[in-house]
């Protein structure tokens, strides 16, 4: 049996999703079209929107499908920055530990885009918040950290980016399964979301977006969702979408205490090994644990887990196979070496204490190892 | 057993994965990604590193149902094959650079860490028979001649070959071939490799000026004569006759050779074929692939290069240094090849060509 501890990167697919795709992809139609067809794909998809906006607290309006969380993000800083210069506000200020939808967008913005300083534990300072330029068009600060687990102080960052006029967006794709998430109470302007990390499908994810939110078209087309998204909308992704978010939202109180049981175990067995150190300061969201084992190679330590039935991960980026040190980490002042000897588990619905124990059980040796193996 | 197999993305290392789980072994499959960067590489049929073989490699893996990883050697594969292989150059000799990456690579730092992480031997898709287990391990040449890789597995030390598998020793190429069609792989009519894997254009002369610079210098005969000039003394090989690009025809008419390479003074001496007739081999760091040295004075065969004929010879062995005296004259045998020692068809050892005469 296996183990699965890499909910953050993706998770099973929940029964409740299942069973609302298979009756929408028997539906024949595209929502857009006028005929009766058409018009029962359109019902099923508008069910699916209104379902999602219940779900986040946000109008149905403000819900726009992508194709997932990279689409979404990107929809915001790229198209974020082009409705910014055309309002006399070219920047956009994003932090130095986004998830890579956020950080590679901005970067591909150049001198337009500023980075957010964090702290050793990723969350962003008072002082970089402090120092937003007036011409800042957008604010982009994930709600937690898809490596760490770090829950950001987005109050903090809202009403900076008031001070300063700008818009706000949080990538929210981590937060939603787990955190009480209300898009009407969050102050946000913008937020992304994404099915597969709470047990929908993936190939599908959404942009909640007030009205007046500044944003521009990225990808040119039909202008299906609300003029900003082109693109004939996967009716049944969608439907599996609001159901699974439906089941999470409704479970997520009870499920995340029973989660963060489950981390504070993972957390006191890895932190009881020598040269151990758990990522992410207090404010941690129940679903991630991210530690640095001193002296290995990540890819090491999952080797051997996964040969002993544990899927783990780094949550960093792979390169033709071969992890890189990770940037969070990097961001939040680890040196190469940590960065690269680091490991994420990530817990979600399927998650069990048989989980959390084939960890505990398979480490001090794996870690043995893996030291003794890094020194070749 | 737990095996590691080191998958190159080529149809020899596929197979070879295959067999040891066809034996029954629990296998984990690793690539080696030993460029700095592989993307730069165009295409896989002529390399063991770029992106596509990479790819290959966890394809077969896919197919045969087997955990695969990349290990990102890059670092190590610059400082102790790469630079080893300029330095050498450098130096005025020739180095053999597969050999060097298997004593430093794939028989070492791939090996040392598997053991690490509890495996127990790591297999490859050379050519060569490896029988005995522990103590009574030899190493022998494959039963293919004509793809025999015992030779760039002769620097191996009998620890090594002991934590060592090679598949592929008893099966010709073609069967290897026909073995990895049947068995539904990607890589079965993938053509071989020959090249260099750090140099994919085959131009190794211009990869030594990249790495070196330009530096002209004269080409002289035998009597001190300049003869033609050369742009870097690199871009020879003690043996080599084409390109020579010579002004001045020979007085006898006969084609010339690099009879020998003086850095210091940048210079290449030209010679006829006998200047190169060589009959005694100094060895230097000799290495032994059985587990005790065969020291003192004995019978044996030499080979010199990775495609040469075996040679008669008498091998008088001291711990530091190798003697061998060739029964007849042999020819283009280059400083910091390898001179691989046999006893028959097993491999005895290897060392460092320093000196030929």
């Amino acid at each position: 049996m296996r183990h699965y501890l890499d909910h953050a990167a993706t998770s099973p697919l929940r029964p409740s999703a299942l069973h609302a795709m298979t009756s929408a992809w028997s539906q024949i139609g595209n929502p857009s079209s006028q005929h009766t067809s058409g018009r029962a794909a359109h019902a099923l998809l508008e069910d699916a929107r209104e379902q999602l906006a219940e779900a986040v607290d946000a109008h149905p309006s403000e819900v726009i499908f992508t194709g997932g969380g990279t689409e979404a993000d990107n929809m915001v800083v790229l198209g974020g920055a082009t409705a910014g210069r055309s309002g006399g506000r070219p920047q956009v200020a994003v932090s130095a530990v986004e998830h890579p939808a956020v950080l590679a967008a901005a970067h591909a913005l150049g001198a337009a885009a500023h980075i957010l300083h964090v702290d050793t534990t990723g969350r962003v300072t008072e002082p970089s918040l402090a120092g937003l330029a007036p011409n800042t068009a957008w604010v982009s600060v994930m709600w937690v950290n898809n490596e760490t687990g770090t829950i950001q102080p987005l109050a903090s960052v809202v009403e900076a980016a008031r001070r300063v006029g700008a818009s706000v967006h949080s990538d929210a794709v981590q937060a939603l399964p787990h955190l009480n998430v209300s898009f009407a109470d969050s102050g946000l302007d913008a937020m992304t979301i994404s099915a597969h990390k709470l047990g929908g499908p993936v190939g599908v994810g959404a942009l909640i977006a007030r009205r007046d939110a500044p944003l521009a078209p990225v990808s040119r087309g039909g202008e299906q969702e609300r003029r900003l998204r082109s693109g004939t909308v996967p009716v049944a992704l969608a439907a599996g979408f609001a159901a699974a978010a439906a089941e999470t939202v409704a479970h997520r109180a009870d499920e995340s205490q029973r989660l963060a049981v489950l981390r504070a175990r993972l957390v006191a067995g890895l932190e009881a090994l020598p040269r151990v150190h758990v990522n992410g300061g207090e404010a941690v969201c129940p679903a991630i644990v991210n530690a640095t084992f001193e002296g290995t190679r990540a890819d090491d330590l999952l080797l051997m887990l996964d040969a002993a039935g544990v899927d783990a991960s780094t949550g960093s980026a792979c390169t033709a196979g071969v992890h890189q040190p990770s940037e969070v980490l990097l961001a939040m002042g680890r040196s190469e070496a940590e960065a690269s000897a680091s490991l994420r588990f990530s817990l979600g619905w399927t998650s069990t204490d048989a989980d959390v124990d084939a960890v505990l059980v398979l480490l001090p040796d794996a870690l043995v190892r893996a030291r003794a193996a890094a020194k070749r | 057993m737990r095996v590691l197999v080191a998958m190159s993305g080529g149809v020899d290392s596929s197979v070879a994965a295959a067999r040891m789980v066809a034996d029954g072994h629990d296998v984990v499959g690793v690539h080696l990604a030993l460029n700095r960067n592989p993307q730069a590489y165009r295409s896989g049929a002529r390399g063991c590193c770029s992106l596509e073989d990479s790819l290959d490699a966890r394809r077969v893996a896919d197919t045969l149902g087997i955990p695969f990883y990349v290990w990102d050697l890059s670092e190590r594969f610059a400082a102790d094959v790469v630079d080893d292989f300029v330095a050498e150059y450098a130096a005025g000799r020739t180095p053999n650079p597969c050999l060097r990456c298997n004593e430093k690579i794939k028989f070492s730092a791939v090996l040392e860490r598997g053991l690490a992480l509890g495996f127990d031997a790591v297999a490859t898709g050379h050519y060569a028979r490896l029988d005995g287990e522990g103590e009574q391990a030899r190493l022998w040449r494959a039963a293919d001649a004509a793809k025999d890789q015992s030779y760039v597995l002769g620097v191996l030390t009998h620890a090594q070959l002991r934590r060592s598998l090679f598949p592929l020793y008893g099966t010709v190429k073609a069967d290897v071939r026909a073995e990895a069609e049947a068995l539904g792989l990607r890589t079965a009519h993938k053509p071989d490799s020959h090249d260099i894997c750090f140099i994919p254009d085959g131009d190794t002369a211009g990869f030594l000026s990249r790495a070196l610079g330009e530096r002209e210098g004269d080409i002289v005969d035998t009597a001190g004569r300049v003869v033609g000039f050369h742009s870097g003394h690199h871009q020879f090989t003690v043996g080599q006759r084409r390109g020579l690009h010579l002004g001045v025809p020979a007085e006898d008419g006969q084609p010339r050779y690099v009879l020998g390479i003086s850095p210091v003074t940048n210079t290449v001496t030209v010679g006829p074929q006998e200047g190169l007739a060589i009959t005694r081999i100094d060895g230097i760091r000799p290495t032994w692939a059985v587990p005790k040295p065969r020291l003192g004075q004995w019978r044996g065969l030499v080979q010199v290069r990775a495609h040469g004929a075996p040679l008669p010879a008498t091998i008088d062995a001291d711990a530091d240094t190798i003697t061998v005296t060739l029964d007849e004259p042999a020819y283009g045998i280059a400083p910091g090849q390898a001179a691989v020692t046999y006893d028959g068809d097993l491999v005895v050892g290897a060392s460092t060509i320093a000196a030929a005469r």
